[in-house]
């Protein structure tokens, strides 16, 4: 909110204040902190055959996003101006106008959901023969909804949120696909500690149940096909299922949060980012190496929480950085929630706060010995990101003492 | 001279400038004509125009990239003015840009073409999605993978001009390259990083992108002339015109731009920012968040609404656009309002969209270099419920210390830049 504040020397500690989730686990804190110590799944192998999508967990929509506003928004909007919305309770800032009125907001996003139906009937006829000069702009403006548009504008999520929330006082979308997410939280952690802000919004949210998002990944085979198998199963056979789920975080300055009497969930201490030049091989070890040596992450006992996608070569590359740190309990969150792209880094953060707000790691998600028992109460957790083409971050979730 | 500004932070310079529009490439090429008040809206050429209510925009034809892709283009475009802002700040070497990069750039999708090629791929006349789905893999399209993914640009500048860390792809709508640079100021601020590049690019003038803003009743309809069509501020204005272009900055704090004998094209002196959150694509009627936007800018920059003497508007031409900013400008600046020569270089390029606040903060910057301010054309019928002093068909020789450049967008997005000659 104050860009104008002078400089500050001494770097603000940042606590995140509340958690918003909604997933194919189920929303809220509870339901998905239950689903992933039980051990639930929602895989869907058929919907979608031969690929494998994480679908979302319905919902009351109405609990969080007015009727009128649904109507203007298409899933991957309602998705997370819903998750957005159980943050905001989480933080108790619910209808709090005076702070959500100079709260600053970061989201990360793709774009929505096209409309299949128009777009098959278009390439249809047109394979028919009709291929007029006018055919494509006569088709577009005759089919499309007027209104998709801004159901598919990557910036329109935080449009609805400040419409459905009032989150009304700054507003970024980040685009660019997993790193997205981190360096939503890198901005906004660098501003808060920086004395440019005091609390901020900040999360995303993905509907993986889109063929038109298929299409593009298939481009490159990276989906998931045919069988489910945990993220660390899939060496022959690699590839992402497609997740739904919404997740956002509210950031706030410690003094901030003080003086309103909010308690912290924990302290995000440092988010880093790069961007390895993956022609190399080793080039995504060397870069996980090299963020890990930034965090200051201190010895064993820890936890890792990572979206490893399960695409390859980047997951054995991040396997070879994961074998230096083998005494940390190792999480994916894409075995349990599937691959939600732009939300992928928001939803490992919000689970490492949620851990360490409860005084547990969650229950491992498979029997590769990859993910281990945590006994003791995690103190410190580092969530990893590397994208499945591109870009790489790391977060320090810490408990504050 | 102190190297900060009244709030104690390191003061942002500019050290380096590139723009490409529907008039050129090149800052110089754009200044003679901006100031000749020349437009570069023409008729599509681009595909068929066929069925479509509004025949003209702001392309960039002169770029040639094939097979045509909209963010093909807009990836040209954006190196092209990467390459000139770098050029002309003569920092780092080739290849190596020594800060982060920030860009602007609209949201990415599978376009036409490629979807068709795609049912040409399954063949036959009756078709499911599911059959393009099942021709995508095996690696015949990957390059369209890579293409539309919403990083690819940011990706492919990053690789040529080697700038540091993850480079930061955006979209605030139509303030999307406002932002970029506001991003790039508030991370000099910090004293994370001496120097960085803000760059803003757009390619989208392709039927959907077309169809999209024409069905929300956006876009101007005037297509005979098309260059008459962008008409800000005037009685009979109809909608806005889209274009294609790109602008990039190099931005430093002032004492890393003194200490290499950089030379400095200006001072980026406050940033404001404010959400509105009344309608999806219409503006608050009260104006509050425009009015609470400057106010915030002005802020930053510790200015008067008096220091203020030019505003490049962001005057897309659409009726409720121009009227809101004249309500929200004329909220702030009070009796000062009338004094102030207003401009729209959209009058003349077009909304350039996603780059719009990068290449109309290069134009402020332009204008302040040459004390001249490039006219708002096609300004016949002046709206009389709008009373700026508009810079109405002629370019006007004027004293300008401090621009403000103004930017909208779908989304409730308001941004607004202060830029200086010098430090104050």
């Amino acid at each position: 909110m104050s860009e104008t504040t002078a400089v500050t020397n001494e770097p603000v500690e940042v606590w995140i204040t509340g958690i918003g989730l909604a997933t194919s686990l189920g929303e809220g804190l509870d339901a998905n902190w239950e689903a992933l110590n039980s051990g639930q799944m929602n895989v869907d192998e058929q919907g979608f055959a031969p690929y494998i999508v994480h679908p979302w967990a319905k919902v009351n929509l109405e609990a969080q996003i007015p009727k009128k506003e649904q109507r203007q928004m298409e899933a991957w909007q309602r998705i997370g101006t819903y998750a957005a919305g159980l943050a905001l309770d989480s933080a108790g800032l619910k209808g709090n106008k005076d702070i959500l009125s100079r709260m600053d907001m970061i989201v990360a996003a793709g774009g929505g959901e096209r409309d299949i139906s128009v777009d098959t009937a278009i390439l249809n006829a047109e394979a028919q023969g009709n291929c007029t000069p006018g055919f494509l702009n006569d088709r577009l403006m005759s089919d499309l909804r007027p209104t998709l548009f801004l159901a598919q504008l990557s910036n329109l999520l935080a449009g609805n949120i400040a419409i459905s929330h009032g989150v009304c006082g700054t507003s970024r979308t980040f685009m660019g696909e997993e790193v997205a997410g981190v360096d939503a939280f890198k901005i906004a952690l660098a501003r808060i500690a920086g004395g440019q802000s005091d609390i901020a919004l900040v999360g995303g949210s993905h509907n993986g149940e889109r063929k038109d998002l298929l299409v593009l990944y298939e481009f490159g085979d990276y989906n998931l096909k045919n069988e489910f198998k945990p993220v660390w199963a899939r060496k022959d056979h690699p590839g992402f299922a497609l997740g739904s789920a919404g997740a956002f975080l509210v950031l706030e300055s410690k003094p901030h949060a003080e003086a309103r009497g909010a308690k912290p969930l924990a302290r995000l201490s440092k988010v880093v980012a790069d961007r390895a030049r993956r022609k190399e091989a080793g080039a995504v070890t060397g870069t996980l190496d090299r963020l890990w040596s930034a965090l200051d992450v201190q010895e064993a006992p820890g936890a890792i929480i990572t979206g490893a996608t399960g695409a390859e070569p980047v997951t054995s590359e991040e396997r070879a950085f994961l074998d230096h740190h083998k005494s940390f309990a190792v999480r994916s969150s894409g075995t349990r929630f599937g691959h939600s792209m732009e939300a992928q880094f928001a939803l490992g953060l919000a689970l490492a706060a949620l851990s360490i707000s409860r005084g547990a790691l969650f229950a491992p998600g498979d029997s590769s010995g990859i993910e281990t028992d945590m006994k003791e109460a995690p103190t410190q957790i580092v969530v990893v990101g590397a994208g499945h083409y591109r870009g790489e971050g790391m977060a320090l979730v810490e408990a504050v003492k | 001279m102190s190297a900060r500004d009244k709030f104690g932070r390191p003061i942002v310079v500019v050290t380096g400038m590139g723009i490409v529009t529907s008039l050129g490439a090149g800052k110089s090429d754009n200044w003679k004509k901006l100031v000749a008040g020349e437009s570069g809206i023409r008729t599509i050429t681009r595909f068929p125009i066929d069925g479509l209510k509004t025949t003209m925009a702001g392309t960039v034809d002169f770029v040639p990239v094939a097979p045509f892709t909209s963010t093909g283009l807009s990836e040209r475009l954006g190196h092209m003015a990467v390459e000139e802002a770098i050029a002309q700040a003569g920092i780092g070497s080739k290849g190596d840009f020594p800060g982060p990069l920030f860009l602007a750039v609209a949201p990415v999708e599978i376009e036409w073409p490629q979807r068709l090629e795609l049912a040409h791929e399954v063949g036959g006349t009756q078709f499911t999605y599911d059959d393009l789905l099942k021709v995508c893999g095996g690696g015949k399209f990957v390059n369209y993978h890579h293409r539309f993914l919403f990083g690819s640009v940011a990706d492919s500048l990053s690789d040529t001009f080697g700038t540091k860390g993850s480079p930061i792809s955006l979209s605030t709508a139509c303030a999307s390259g406002a932002t970029a640079i506001q991003l790039g100021v508030e991370a000099i601020r910090r004293g994370e990083t001496d120097v960085a590049l803000c760059a803003a690019t757009e390619g989208s003038v392709n039927p959907e992108g077309l169809v999209r803003f024409s069905l929300l009743s956006a876009l101007s309809t005037q297509n005979d002339p098309p260059q008459a069509a962008s008409k800000p501020f005037s009685k009979n204005r109809d909608g806005f015109v889209m274009a294609e272009g790109a602008g990039a900055l190099v931005l430093e704090s002032y004492d890393a731009a003194v200490a290499r004998g950089a030379k400095i094209l200006g001072v980026v002196a406050g940033c404001g920012e404010l959400t509105d959150s009344f309608h999806r694509t219409r503006s608050s009627p009260d104006g509050k968040p425009i009015i609470g936007c400057i106010r915030k800018a002005l802020a930053d920059a510790g200015m008067a609404p008096e220091q203020i003497d030019h505003i490049n508007a962001h005057g897309t031409a659409t009726p409720e656009n121009d009227k809101m900013e004249y309500v929200g400008v004329s909220a702030v600046f009070g009796e000062h309002t009338g004094k102030i020569p207003v401009s729209s270089n959209k009058s003349m390029v077009g909304h350039t969209i996603s780059a719009a606040g990068a290449v109309e903060a290069i134009i402020s910057l332009l204008t302040l270099e040459h004390q001249l301010i490039p006219p708002t054309i096609n300004y016949d019928i002046p709206d009389p419920a709008i009373l700026f002093d508009v810079v109405g068909n002629k370019a006007r020789e004027a004293r300008v210390t401090t621009v403000m450049s103004n930017s909208f967008g779908f989304g409730g997005q308001n941004a607004s830049l202060i830029l200086t000659r010098e430090p104050a």
